[in-house]
């Protein structure tokens, strides 16, 4: 290097050589041909809604309705506006997804526990279960199940009951509505009381246990609290409950709750679909824990249901977590297929009987996209502080 | 004195309580006594469901029939789903094309097959001739207007071809945008990857009926006025876009599988971005994901019963019109479990080969 002559600075490299202009300039261009397609779109949205008649924005929202929707959570009748019929479309999605994922999550981990289970009979079975509702369309289940449904139950008058308070037809599930009286308040003061108190027990038996090693039997205390507090409470300002019992008057029935049949079929076949791929998480999430773990348990001298506890379970949902959050995901979107047997959801009442009504696709489509999207998020989000706070706390 | 036998005894024969049906109960059903009541509750749990279904659907079964009227003894009417067999196949096809539909089908087997054999020599000659010349031979087929073949509109189509339509063409025409979008997502560029972000995550949080309400409702709006276009393929359309999504998350859990070594070697090779992702990457990345890709599949193919929400004519829609017919009133649940067995063939048999194929790609991880 010694006779080393200065060379000459290299020479620049052309635009199109150089990694990070070329980066830019593709960007730019990527940039800009996204923005020509959206002006496109939106030239020929706003040319084509001007032929039809549709005025843009969302003014439409105050317009009556004037449709009846057969189950509300809230006040509404057809002289409501479309805002409401909005709500009131969310309010039953949400209600569904809610039940859904409940019921789903139980039967879930119960299947996915049998199919381990060293019982011959009770692991085939739950292994038929799996297979057989994971391999069929969740739409022809519902549907499926809907026109099983409408085919074997009786009309009104022939309604199977029972005990008289609840009763079951073609037309819906029948059970008697509680209708709290004075004084009812205390009971649920009692259950919030009770809950927080559990709250702070459990942080305090934390404390204890790592101090001394002392386990409460938490999961009792909770129990016993939890139920028992608003019970005594109930009965000790003097029962302020009243039941009004579904009786059949005419040709239907009066007074109670009642919970249409298109609700029963979502809720039933919605959980049973995910509750067979839960199953199937909640099996490799147990078997992925090694086998090590349990026999290092059973060395330290734990009990099967204390391995199960302490050791198995809290590994086992490290790796069920996250797909569960997918699962939860994936139920709350087939919730829309409530529109196949015309439960009143958010796509059957909104992006259907709304959009035909008024026309105003953009906006509707875009207000019911958002609305799965958000609630997307906040599942996700959820999941997510759930799962971060059970991950491995590396050292 | 020594005792020495010239012979080997002959072994003795297991011990009774070990072999045989017995042994076997003892040991799976009866083990213990929770056990044995779990296995007296099933057997009588499974008693209760299956008597009446099996009642329902052989014992009292009726095979042949015209009309729902001809099916007399209260059982299931399967003459509905016999009659209607061909329709539940080819959907509104004339009957006379319909030999278009099986060499179609035909072509797609015996290529699927070759594929799926281990040993066929030219594999990727025979993958690259499915996915790009075969959709071209199938749409001639099925469509017609070339060689003399008469034109049968996309709106006659029907049936399970349908729904193998919509699946198949679904996942050829994702996979490309799939790939790229996941190769979008891991791009160091931060707006690529940001919209490529935005795409998947907005797709994905969205349920596949609204986007096929988008698809039907409005795309129309968003094309210059007057254009109008198949409503099949505005179904695919949708269909496409949402799976792309799916899939480009598949791809990327691949793409992260690639150790950086091979990404590294790549450049010290002095290979571009697309020559080290195409002759690298990519290769290794999909031959990793194939499982992944045909779990998505199989969810591709129970999805496309959605599209019987924007009016096209699957399986299960053409179930569901045919059972609406006033001369087979009442035969709903006959068609449903018609069309639940079909679906479940494909998709148990789809499922069963991914998993065959996790255990073939997956060597040497076992506990």
């Amino acid at each position: 290097m010694a006779n080393a002559t200065p060379q000459a600075a290299p020479s620049k490299p052309s635009l199109w050589n150089d990694p990070q202009k070329r980066g830019i300039l593709i960007q730019v261009l990527v940039l800009a041909a996204i923005f020509a397609f959206f002006g496109f779109i939106f030239y020929n949205t706003l040319s084509n809604y001007a032929q039809r008649g549709i005025s843009t924005g969302f003014g439409f929202l105050n317009n009556t309705a004037g449709f009846g929707i057969s189950q509300t959570l809230i006040p509404y009748q057809e002289s409501d506006n479309y805002w409401q019929v909005f709500k009131v479309g969310l309010l039953n999605t949400l209600l569904v997804a809610g039940l859904g994922i409940v019921t789903a999550t139980i039967l879930g981990f119960i299947v996915g526990v049998a199919r381990l289970s060293k019982n011959w009979l009770l692991s085939t079975s739950a292994a038929v279960y799996i297979e057989t509702f994971r391999n069929i369309p969740v739409l022809l289940q519902i549907v499926f199940l809907y026109a099983l449904l409408l085919k074997i139950l009786p009309s009104a008058k022939e309604s199977y009951s029972f005990a008289e308070a609840v009763f079951v037809n073609k037309r819906g599930f029948y059970v008697p509505e509680p209708i709290p009286q004075a004084g009812f308040d205390w009971t649920i003061w009692a259950f919030v009381l009770a809950v927080a108190l559990v709250i702070v027990l459990r942080w305090i038996a934390r404390k204890v246990q790592e101090k001394t090693g002392q386990q409460w039997p938490m999961f009792w205390i909770g129990v016993a609290l939890i139920i028992g507090a608003p019970l005594v409470t109930y009965f000790m300002t003097g029962r302020p409950l009243e039941w009004s019992l579904p009786v059949l008057k005419g040709f239907n029935f009066q007074g109670g709750i009642r919970v249409i049949p298109e609700l029963v079929v979502l809720w039933i076949a919605l959980s049973v679909y995910t509750a067979a791929f839960i199953a199937e998480i909640v099996r490799s999430g147990i078997q992925s824990v090694s086998h090590g773990q349990t026999e290092a348990a059973n060395a330290l001298g734990l009990r099967h249901n204390q391995t199960l506890k302490l050791v198995v379970i809290p590994q086992a949902m490290r790796v069920i977590i996250p797909q569960l959050t997918s699962q939860y995901l994936n139920l709350t979107k087939n919730t829309s297929l409530a529109t196949a047997i015309a439960y009143p959801d958010l796509v059957a009442v909104f992006a259907g009987t709304t959009l035909n009504q008024s026309g105003q696709a953009i906006e509707i489509i875009f207000m019911t996209m958002m609305f799965y999207l958000s609630v997307s998020l906040l599942i996700s989000l959820f999941m997510n502080w759930y799962n971060n706070k059970m991950a491995l706390v590396e050292r | 004195m020594a005792i020495i036998t010239e012979k080997a005894l002959p072994s003795l024969p297991p011990p009774a309580h070990t072999v045989g049906f017995k042994a076997w109960a003892k040991q799976n059903l009866f083990a213990t006594p929770t056990n044995s009541v779990i296995t007296v509750l099933m057997v009588l749990f499974i008693l209760w469901a299956l008597i009446p279904v099996v009642q329902w659907a052989f014992i009292d079964a009726d095979w042949a029939g015209t009309k729902r009227t001809d099916c007399t003894s209260g059982g299931a009417c399967w003459a509905f789903t016999l009659v209607r067999f061909n329709q539940f196949i080819y959907g509104f096809y004339p009957e006379a094309e319909q030999w278009r539909v099986n060499v179609a089908a035909l072509i797609l087997a015996v290529g699927l097959g070759l594929l799926m054999y281990k040993k066929t020599p030219a594999k990727a000659y025979i993958g690259l001739f499915m996915v790009i010349i075969y959709p071209v031979i199938a749409f001639i087929l099925l469509r017609g207007g070339f060689f003399d073949l008469p034109v049968v509109e996309t709106s006659k189509w029907g049936g399970l071809t349908l729904t193998l339509v919509l699946s198949i063409v679904g996942i050829v025409a994702s996979l490309p945008l799939g790939i790229l979008l996941a190769l979008g997502r891991r791009s160091e560029l931060p707006i690529i990857r940001s919209l490529c972000i935005a795409f998947i995550e907005l797709w994905r949080g969205v349920p596949l009926i609204t986007v096929l309400f988008m698809a039907s409702v409005m795309l129309p709006l968003f094309l210059p006025e007057g254009t109008s276009f198949d409503k099949l393929l505005r179904a695919l359309i949708g269909i496409t876009l949402f799976e792309a999504a799916y899939l480009a998350e598949v791809v990327r859990s691949g793409l992260q599988a690639i150790p950086k070594g091979q990404y590294e070697a790549g450049k010290a090779l002095g290979l571009s971005y697309w020559q080290s992702t195409g002759l690298v990457i990519l290769p290794q990345a999909l031959k990793l994901v194939i499982p992944g890709i045909v779990n998505t599949f199989i969810s591709l193919f129970k999805d496309t019963s959605l599209v019987m929400i924007i009016g096209l004519f699957d399986l299960l829609n053409i179930v569901q019109i045919a059972a609406a017919d006033p001369i087979w009133l009442g035969s709903q649940v006959e068609g449903f479990v018609f069309a639940a067995i079909v679906y479940w063939m494909f998709c148990f048999g789809m499922s069963r080969y991914s998993q065959y194929l996790e255990r073939q790609l997956n060597t040497g991880h076992k506990r």
